[in-house]
C-alpha cells in the first residue's frame, strides 16, 4: 500500500474533525470533531513513523492520546458545568467573551 | 547718604508701597492713600538728594553708573542691570516724582468717595517706580523692563472705573496701541546687539558714530517707532484722547506730565544714533511737525475738557519731538520744555479736575461758563497755566516754546521754512484752543442748571474744592509761573544738561530772533483775540452747531479711529479668522483625522471579537490554511 492513501485517509478524518467543529453547533459534537482531528494527526505521525522505520512518530501518537485523555476529562467536565448551570449545551450561547 | 544708595531707594521705595497695598489689599483701606503719599514724597526728598549730590560735583563728574546685578549673562549677550545717574536722569527724577508727589496729595481728595482709592494709589506708586526705572536705566533692556511698567501702570489706571465699558476699552486700546510701539523699541534693541553687539547705553552710544547710516537709520525708525506709540506721536496718537477715561489725576500725572513724555526722552537719550542718520532725524521732525497740527486742530473742536486738554499734550510733545530730531541744537530745548510743559499741563489738569468735581463730573465745555466767580484758585491756577502753556511773554512756556520755533527757523535749505512756519503757526493755534477752552469753562455767560435760569441738565452748585486739592495746583502754578525764567536765568539749564546734550555753538536762524519773537506774540495775541470774540464775547450755543468739514473731522480726531480700524482692526480681524479656519481645518484636521481614523479601524476589528468559539476556529483554520499555502508557494 502507498503512503499516499494513509495520508490522504489522515487528511479527509482531519478535514471532517474541522468542519464538525465549525459547523455543528453542540458542544459534544464540536468536541468529537476535536478528537477526530486529534487522531488523525496520529494517523499521520504513525504513517510517517512507519515510513521512516523509526519510533519516534509513534512514541509522539502516545504523547498525543494522553494529552487528548486528559483533554476530553476537563472539556467534558466543563462542558456539563456550562449544561447544568445554563441548561444548553450549544457553543453559541457561550459567547460572554465577546466586547 | 551715598548717590548709590539713594538710588536704589528712589525705586524701591514706592515700589515696595505698592506691593504692600496690592498685598495686603482691603486691611490698608483706611490709610493705603497716606502710604502712597508718603513713598512719593520719599521719593521726591531722595531725588533732591541726587540732584544736589550731582550739583555738588564738576560738570565732568555728573554721571555716576550703579551696577546693581549681572541681569542676563547669556553667551554673547550679556546685560547689566545698573543705573545711570546724570543730569538729564536727573532732571527727569525730579519732575517725576515733585510733580508725582503733588498729584499724589491731590487725589487722596480727588480720590476721597471711591471705594477702591487704596487700589488707585498702589497702581500710582506703581507707575513712579517703572517711570523711575525708564529714566535711570543705563541700558536699552532695563530702559524697556520700565517702559513696559508704565504701560501696564496706564493700562491698569485708563481702565480704572473697568465696570464701565467704555473704560475698559479705552484702556484696552491704550495698551494695543502701545505694543505696537514696543515692538519698535524691541525691533531696536534686536538690531543693536546685530551691528553692536551690546544694548548698554555706553557701548552703543560710543560705538553709534561709526555704525553705517543703513544700520544707524534702521535702529533710529524703529526708536522712532517705539517713542510713537509711547508718546502718541503720528500715526500712533489715536490712544491718548480715549486715555482721558482714567481719573484725573491719572490723567495729570501719567497722560500729561511724565509717561508720554518718555517717547521723546528716549529721542534725547538715543541722540546720538540719530545724528548718524539724517534721514531718521528728518522722520523724527517731520513726526514732531505733523502730530503738532494734529494735536493743535483736534483740540480747537473737542468739547470735551480733557480731551481738549489730551489734544493739547499731543500737540506740545510734537513741539518736544520737533526740537528733538533737530539735533544737538535742540535736545536741551525739548527737555526744557518737557519740563515746563509738565508743570503747566499737569496744573492745568488738576484743574480741569477742580472743575469736574464742583460740576458734578460734567466734562462738557459747553455746560460750564462763568465758573470763575465760583472757584477762584482754580480760576487762577488754571490761568496761570493757561498763559505759560499759550507762551505769554515772562511765564514758563515762553521760554521753552520761544526756544523750539528759534531752533526750528536753524538750518539750511527748505526745512528751516518749512518746520518754523509749522511751529509759528502751531502756537498760534495753541493760543486759539486753548483760549477758547479757559474762556468757555470759565468766562461768558453760565451755560449750567443753577436751579432757577431753566437751562437743561441737572442743578449744579459749583464750589471750590478742598485745600488738599488746591495746594498741589498753586505749587504746580508757581512752576508754570517762574519755572522757565528760573532755569533761563544764564542759561543755567542748558549748562546743566550740556555733559548729556553736547555742547552747541549759537547758530543764527534764518530770520532774525526778534522778527520771530516778534510773529510769535503776534500770533498769540491773534489766536486769543479770535478765542475772545467767539467764545467770551458772544453766546456759546449749549448743543454744539454742525460746523464746518474741518470742525466735524475735528471733532472725530481727523478720523484718526475709522483710519486705523480700516486699515489695521479689520484686515487684521479677516487675517486672525482666516488663520483660526486654517488652524481647525488643516493642522486640527489632521491630528483629529488621524485619531478618529484609529478609533473607526479599532471599531471594524473589534466586530470580530463576537465571543462565538466557532468564528474564531474557522478564522483559525482559515489563517492555518493561508500560512501554509503561503509557505509551501515559497517552497515550490
Amino acid at each position: 500500500m502507498s503512503i499516499l492513501n494513509y495520508l490522504v485517509l489522515s487528511g479527509i478524518l482531519f478535514s471532517i474533525g474541522a468542519v464538525a467543529v465549525i459547523v455543528r453547533r453542540n458542544a459534544i459534537v464540536a468536541f468529537m470533531g476535536v478528537e477526530l482531528m486529534l487522531n488523525a494527526a496520529n494517523l499521520t505521525l504513525v504513517t510517517f513513523a512507519r515510513m521512516h522505520g523509526d519510533l519516534t512518530g509513534q512514541v509522539i501518537a502516545f504523547f498525543v492520546m494522553v494529552v487528548a485523555a486528559a483533554e476530553v476529562v476537563i472539556g467534558l467536565a466543563i462542558i456539563v458545568s456550562i449544561f447544568r448551570t445554563r441548561g444548553s449545551a450549544s457553543l453559541d450561547d457561550a459567547s460572554l467573551l465577546k466586547s | 547718604m551715598s548717590l548709590d544708595l539713594a538710588a536704589i531707594g528712589i525705586v524701591a521705595i514706592p515700589l515696595l508701597s505698592a506691593g504692600l497695598l496690592l498685598v495686603l489689599g482691603r486691611r490698608t483701606d483706611a490709610w493705603g492713600h497716606w502710604l502712597g503719599v508718603v513713598a512719593s514724597t520719599i521719593s521726591a526728598v531722595l531725588a533732591f538728594v541726587i540732584l544736589f549730590g550731582l550739583l555738588g560735583r564738576g560738570a565732568e563728574d555728573r554721571a555716576v553708573d550703579v551696577h546693581l546685578f549681572s541681569w542676563i549673562p547669556a553667551g554673547d549677550l550679556s546685560v547689566d542691570a545698573g543705573f545711570l545717574l546724570d543730569p538729564l536722569s536727573a532732571t527727569f527724577l525730579m519732575l517725576i516724582t515733585f510733580v508725582g508727589t503733588l498729584i499724589h496729595v491731590y487725589a487722596v481728595a480727588y480720590m476721597e468717595h471711591d471705594d477702591d482709592r487704596r487700589r488707585f494709589f498702589a497702581y500710582l506708586n506703581l507707575f513712579i517706580a517703572a517711570m523711575l526705572i525708564l529714566v535711570l536705566a543705563d541700558s536699552f533692556a532695563l530702559l524697556f523692563v520700565g517702559w513696559e511698567g508704565v504701560g501696564l501702570a496706564s493700562y491698569l489706571l485708563i481702565g480704572f472705573w473697568n465696570q464701565r465699558t467704555e473704560y475698559a476699552v479705552a484702556a484696552k486700546k491704550a495698551f494695543v496701541m502701545n505694543r505696537v510701539g514696543d515692538m519698535g523699541l524691541i525691533i531696536a534693541m534686536g538690531a543693536m546687539f546685530a551691528s553692536i553687539g551690546s544694548v548698554e547705553f555706553a557701548d552703543v552710544f560710543a560705538a553709534a558714530p561709526e555704525l553705517s547710516e543703513g544700520w544707524a537709520t534702521a535702529i533710529g525708525i524703529a526708536l522712532l517707532i517705539g517713542a510713537c506709540g509711547k508718546s502718541a506721536q503720528f500715526p500712533l496718537q489715536a490712544w491718548l484722547g480715549d486715555a482721558m477715561a482714567g481719573p484725573t489725576p491719572v490723567s495729570a500725572l501719567i497722560h500729561a506730565a511724565t509717561m508720554v513724555t518718555a517717547g521723546v526722552y528716549l529721542v534725547v537719550r538715543s541722540g546720538v544714533i540719530f545724528e548718524a542718520s539724517p534721514t531718521a532725524q528728518l522722520l523724527v521732525v517731520i513726526v514732531g511737525a505733523i502730530t503738532l497740527l494734529f494735536g493743535a486742530i483736534v483740540g480747537c473742536a473737542k468739547d470735551d475738557i480733557k480731551k481738549a486738554l489730551a489734544a493739547s499734550t499731543m500737540s506740545q510733545i510734537g513741539y518736544m519731538m520737533l526740537a528733538a530730531g533737530l539735533g544737538p541744537v535742540g535736545y536741551a530745548f525739548a527737555i526744557f520744555h518737557l519740563l515746563t510743559h509738565g508743570f503747566f499741563k499737569a496744573g492745568m489738569f488738576l484743574g480741569a479736575g477742580s472743575v469736574m468735581h464742583g460740576m458734578n463730573d460734567e466734562v462738557n465745555m459747553r455746560g460750564f461758563g462763568g465758573l470763575s466767580k465760583y472757584m477762584k484758585i482754580t480760576w487762577i491756577t488754571f490761568g496761570l497755566g493757561w498763559l505759560a502753556i499759550i507762551g505769554f511773554p515772562g511765564l514758563s512756556g515762553f521760554w521753552s516754546k520761544d526756544k523750539i520755533i528759534e531752533a526750528a527757523f536753524v538750518g539750511e535749505g527748505w526745512q528751516p521754512w518749512v518746520f518754523g512756519t509749522v511751529t509759528l503757526l502751531a502756537a498760534g493755534i495753541t493760543a486759539f484752543y486753548m483760549s477758547r477752552l479757559f474762556f468757555m469753562t470759565f468766562h461768558g455767560k453760565a451755560r449750567w442748571n443753577d436751579g432757577d435760569n431753566g437751562l437743561p441738565g441737572p442743578v449744579q452748585h459749583p464750589h471750590e474744592s478742598p485745600l488738599l486739592m488746591t495746594v498741589p495746583m498753586i505749587v504746580l502754578s508757581v512752576g508754570s509761573l517762574g519755572l522757565g525764567g528760573f532755569l533761563m536765568l544764564g542759561d543755567r539749564f542748558f549748562s546743566w544738561l550740556e555733559p548729556v546734550t553736547g555742547h552747541v555753538e549759537h547758530h543764527e536762524p534764518v530770520i532774525p530772533i526778534p522778527v520771530i519773537m516778534g510773529a510769535t506774540i503776534v500770533l498769540m495775541v491773534v489766536g486769543v483775540l479770535l478765542a475772545w470774540r467767539q467764545y467770551w464775547a458772544s453766546a456759546v450755543p449749549i448743543t454744539p452747531p454742525t460746523g464746518s468739514v474741518l470742525t466735524r473731522a475735528a471733532r472725530r480726531d481727523l478720523y484718526q479711529d475709522s483710519v486705523n480700524e480700516a486699515t489695521f482692526a479689520r484686515p487684521g480681524t479677516h487675517l486672525v479668522r482666516t488663520l483660526t479656519y486654517a488652524d481647525t481645518a488643516v493642522v486640527d484636521g489632521a491630528v483629529n483625522g488621524l485619531g478618529s481614523g484609529a478609533v473607526g479601524l479599532g471599531e471594524r476589528l473589534r466586530k470580530m471579537q463576537n465571543g462565538h468559539v466557532r468564528s474564531y476556529a474557522a478564522l483559525m483554520s482559515v489563517g492555518v490554511v493561508l500560512v501554509l499555502a503561503i509557505v509551501l508557494a515559497a517552497r515550490i
